[in-house]
């Protein structure tokens, strides 16, 4: 199925977006427009403080747009809503439920009337498909940081909607593992046909995850790169193959062009 | 020690009883909601409102900043108004919650307070509506720090109470006054202070086991 035949999922329309506070202003996203498609998997790539968390929060609901739209499905973006699954950068467990609690709460919030049995056999299996069965009754303290996000991926699914929101899930988690968790969001996602937006600041993470990269700078969409490689990816196919090096090399040329602009500005204007 | 003495303070014992336990409870059952309020109304908070969160904060700080013992006495005719007398254990009770209730909407508060942001937001993200928030996610995760909130309530409260013995409010507060202070017998005086001591002691105890044991949070 070519790209014109999939139907938009998540239409941003000339959204720019200022934080307020009392002394100050400042516009953190300016003018930015993007479509994705249902079913796609798309990175937000940028260093630090270029307004990738900012635009998740406005897909998420969180915050509003200051100019422009975001439409889901057609329908306009008014708060947060469980038809888009957030994990976060920071892990946001509940302390006070279980690993299978904390799934249990996704699960009794996506608006679907499970009977309990139906609940905790649902609970079991997210929990079983992120490969943490045998953690269920721990409590997130007891918990490592990487099973915690697993855990976090599991009750974003639990809520079963279309959309899933990634901030940096995997920022501060060990290349190794982190690894293991790209390969499963990537498997993942294609299995239950979800539509992803994935914010990182991780090359490699972008192009082993993402059908398109979204290239960021301070406010803006820097450009956009298509990755044509087929699903499932595996890390090691990838390295050392000609398309993902030019990808790589693309993605380097224009990720780091960005950054000597910031330290330019900041050293010269 | 006559029996007579003894009897009292049994009876003193169960009169103090009464007051804390039932002022505690009343407090709360006030002192929740508008915690809770001073909370989700405040800037960042779950439903911002700032006119409602100051009118609310001011007339917490208004009667915290309200010693005690004027307060009892100002409020007279709203006690006979509300228990039909002034003077008893009920009638304690009255100047005892208007007293506790704002304390305890700060504790609730300051409590609310110490959940992490990232919690909250975690549960808004799922769709989750204000009331939700409150009683699904901010509730049982301050629960244990809510509980030790309430054992320094009761023993403020019993403080308090004590207060009230001089104002013809009864319990061990009375029984102090009135054989220590009116008849100069410090030996009533003094078991009344032991048995004051035991009963916070208790309390404390109790109440710092309790949060302990319903904290399913493990420490690192
Ligand atoms: N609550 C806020 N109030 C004011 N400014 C903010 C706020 N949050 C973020 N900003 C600013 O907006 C810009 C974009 O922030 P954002 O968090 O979206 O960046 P980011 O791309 O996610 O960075 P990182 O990779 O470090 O997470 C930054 O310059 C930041 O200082
Ligand atoms: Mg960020």
């Amino acid at each position: 199925m070519s790209d014109t035949e999939k139907k938009t999922k998540i239409n941003i329309n000339n959204v720019s977006f200022e934080y307020v506070d009392k002394k100050s202003k400042y516009e953190a996203l300016k003018d930015i427009s993007l479509e994705i498609k249902e079913g796609e998997f798309v990175c937000l790539l940028g260093s630090s403080g270029c307004g990738k968390s900012t635009l998740l929060s406005l897909l998420n609901g969180m915050n509003k747009a200051t100019k422009g739209e975001i439409r889901v499905d057609g329908k306009l973006v008014s708060g947060p809503g469980i038809d888009r699954a957030v994990v976060f950068q920071h892990y946001s467990l509940f302390p006070w439920l279980t690993a299978k609690g904390n799934v249990l709460f996704g699960i009794k919030q996506n608006g679907k009337n499970y009977s309990k049995k139906q609940r905790l056999e649902l609970a079991d299996s997210y929990l079983e498909s992120v490969g943490l069965s045998y953690a269920k009754d721990k409590y997130p303290a007891q918990l490592s940081g990487g099973m915690q996000q697993r855990v976090a991926v599991a009750r974003a699914l639990a809520l079963e909607s279309d959309i899933l929101l990634f901030d940096e899930p995997f920022g501060a988690i060990d290349p190794k593992l982190r690894l293991e968790l790209q390969e499963l969001v990537s498997r993942l996602s294609v299995e239950k046909k979800k539509t992803v937006v994935f914010v990182t600041h991780d090359i490699d993470e972008a192009i082993l995850l993402a059908d398109r990269i979204v290239v960021m700078e301070p406010g803006k969409i820097r450009t956009i790169v298509d990755v044509d490689i087929p699903h499932p990816r595996k890390r090691d196919d990838l390295v050392g193959k000609k398309k993902y090096e030019e990808l790589h090399k693309k993605l380097i040329t224009s990720f780091y062009n960005h950054v000597e602009e910031n330290i330019y500005e900041e050293v010269f204007l | 020690m006559n029996i007579k003495i003894i009897n009292l303070l049994i009876t003193g014992i169960g009169e103090t009883f009464y007051m804390v336990v039932a002022s505690t409870v009343i407090s709360y059952i006030l002192g929740i909601p508008l915690g809770v309020l001073v909370y989700a109304t405040d800037k960042n908070g779950i439903c911002q409102n700032s006119f409602v969160n100051r009118i609310v904060g001011l007339v917490i700080n208004l009667v915290r900043s309200v010693p005690f013992l004027i307060l009892l006495v100002a409020i007279l005719p709203f006690t006979r108004a509300i228990v039909g007398t002034t003077i008893g254990s009920s009638a304690s009770v009255v100047p005892l919650v208007v007293a506790a209730t704002p304390f305890v909407a700060r504790m609730v508060e300051a409590s609310l307070k110490e959940v992490d942001h990232g919690v909250v937001e975690a549960a808004q993200a799922m769709g989750s509506t204000g009331w939700q928030i409150i009683s699904k996610v901010l509730v049982p995760e301050a629960k244990p720090s809510l509980l030790v909130g309430m054992t320094i309530a009761f023993t403020t409260i019993l403080g308090y109470s004590a207060m009230a013995g001089f104002v013809g409010g009864g319990g061990l507060g009375a029984i102090a006054v009135n054989y220590g202070y009116y008849r100069y017998q410090t030996k009533v005086m003094l078991i009344t202070v032991a048995l004051l001591v035991l009963i916070v002691q208790i309390f404390q105890e109790g109440g710092l086991k309790l949060a302990s044991y319903i904290d399913k949070r493990i420490k690192r």
